[in-house]
């Protein structure tokens, strides 16, 4: 085996155990806003050092195999897209740490009728599943799961454009609740972030594995 | 509109029965960098000597198919002829040792017994030197032997010996193994320069140097080529499996 090959393969490693961190991350933020278990929360606040950490190891072996192999064709590919999904699988921990301290500050459970009238819920899990996909879609070079993201983010999208409206109405009704409305609504935008690197994520799989731009453009042509 | 200064078409070659270029087929642009790789044995010199006839001159050697200049068959011109219009440049350089570096750049002149005035000869062979960006080192010691000059500064020698000719294309095979990067490096931006008035074609084992310096890049394989592209496409997006194992370093 060529030494690239054995350095890819590493970079590849590493690369899939920041995927499983990011999403252990953001699936515990979710445990703990479910349950609003504070330790929980604590724990992934705490972990964003060690998402932090690979983020670095992992721009610098990029760096080290760009200067030392002159990567060409699919490898450069592969390391171009490296470097951007390592980028946002970093700031998907920013939002699952951001997640977590709301919950760390917030005074009591969120209302089940909030919970339930933002749809908050469904796009959570919708969230954590588009993660996962994109991580299955690279570990088995799948581009039709990659592409099947786009789709799935519409439902995160739909909920962000709704929120701001249904918690406009119940304020009007029920005005204690604003802190909790706030909350949720910070809570929805950074799920709707998290969508939207996860998209990002997708588009550089396709890139790194087809040679295909599609970034700024229609996903589904 | 780019125009097209060699074409191929169903060219073969061989060395007695073994059959080393098969059936290859491309078109050369005027005025543009064209890299040759592939590894060794795969015909790819085989097949720059074919362009200016350099092949035949070996025995045994036998070739078939088309090869244009202009759309006028090579095969069909005088081999001098052709080779005063196609000049080559090799791995090692190679100037006369006992010629001055004046007669060496003026050699192709001498050999082919075309008499020129010392006046003409003069402007030949500041303009070939200035060229290469050599007359600013060598103006002072034009009568010194070739061989006094570093290997890089040789090279470059043997490139002006080939412009002074003012040929149409310059054939390079493997014209910086043999130098030091620093030379290399100044080769290299030669070719950018030589560019704007010849075509050039560049065997290179080096497949960063290939990326570097052509716009297009051919690649062979067992004696065929097995794609021709952009160099920016071979390089980032190759459409063949052969040319991608090659160029990721995944060849068996």
């Amino acid at each position: 085996m060529a030494q690239i090959e054995t350095e890819l393969q590493l970079l590849k490693t590493e690369a899939v155990n920041m995927w499983t961190l990011v999403n252990s991350q953001l699936s515990k933020a979710q445990q703990a806003f479910l349950t609003f278990d504070k330790d929980l929360a604590r724990e992934v606040v705490l972990k964003e050092k060690r998402v932090n950490g690979n983020e670095l190891k992992i721009d610098r072996d990029c760096e080290n195999i760009f200067a030392l192999f002159c990567p060409v064709a699919i490898d450069l590919r592969f390391l171009l897209a490296i470097l951007k999904i390592n980028n946002n699988l970093e700031r998907i921990g920013d939002y699952a740490e951001g997640i977590a301290k709301y919950i760390i500050d917030a005074e009591a459970p969120f209302s089940d009728e909030m919970l339930k009238m933002t749809s908050i819920l469904p796009m959570y899990e919708e969230a954590v599943n588009m993660l996962e996909d994109t991580q299955t879609a690279f570990e088995k070079e799948d581009t039709i799961l990659a592409r099947r993201v786009f789709k799935k983010d519409d439902l995160l999208d739909d909920v962000n454009k709704k929120a701001h409206h249904v918690l406009e109405v119940h304020l009007t009704a029920h005005p204690e609740d604003a802190s909790q409305a706030l909350w949720l609504l910070s809570i929805i935008r950074r799920l709707e972030r998290v969508g939207d690197q996860t998209k990002n994520i997708a588009e550089e799989i396709i890139f790194y594995l087809e040679a295909k731009v599609l970034k700024h453009r229609n996903k589904f042509v | 509109m780019e125009s097209t200064i060699i074409k191929s078409r169903n060219f073969n070659a061989s060395f007695g029965s073994n059959h080393v270029v098969r059936n290859v087929n491309i078109d050369i642009p005027r005025n543009q960098i064209v890299a040759v790789m592939g590894p060794s044995g795969c015909g790819k010199t085989t097949y720059l000597r074919c362009i200016n006839r350099m092949h035949e001159l070996i025995p045994g050697a036998t070739s078939e198919g088309e090869m244009l200049l202009n759309d006028e068959d090579v095969y069909k011109m005088h081999p001098i002829f052709v080779r005063l219009k196609i000049g080559m440049v090799f791995q090692r350089p190679n100037p006369f040792p006992n010629l001055s570096i004046y007669d060496n750049v003026i050699a192709g002149y001498k050999l082919n017994g075309i008499k020129l005035p010392k006046a003409e000869r003069d402007r030949i062979v500041e303009h070939s030197l200035t060229r290469v960006a050599l007359w600013s080192e060598v103006r002072d010691s034009l009568n010194k032997k070739g061989s006094f000059l570093s290997g890089g500064q040789q090279q470059r020698l043997c490139i002006a010996r080939a412009v002074a000719m003012e040929p149409e294309v310059i054939l390079f095979d493997e014209p910086t193994s043999a130098l030091d990067p620093i030379s290399t490096s100044t080769v290299e931006e030669l070719f950018h320069e030589l560019k704007a008035n010849y075509t050039l074609i560049v065997v290179t084992h080096n497949m960063q140097q290939a990326a570097r310096v052509s716009d297009k890049t051919a690649f062979f394989f067992l004696g065929e080529l097995v794609e021709y592209d952009e160099t920016r496409t071979m390089f980032t997006n190759p459409k063949d499996n052969r040319t991608q194992n090659y160029i990721t370093g995944r060849f068996s």
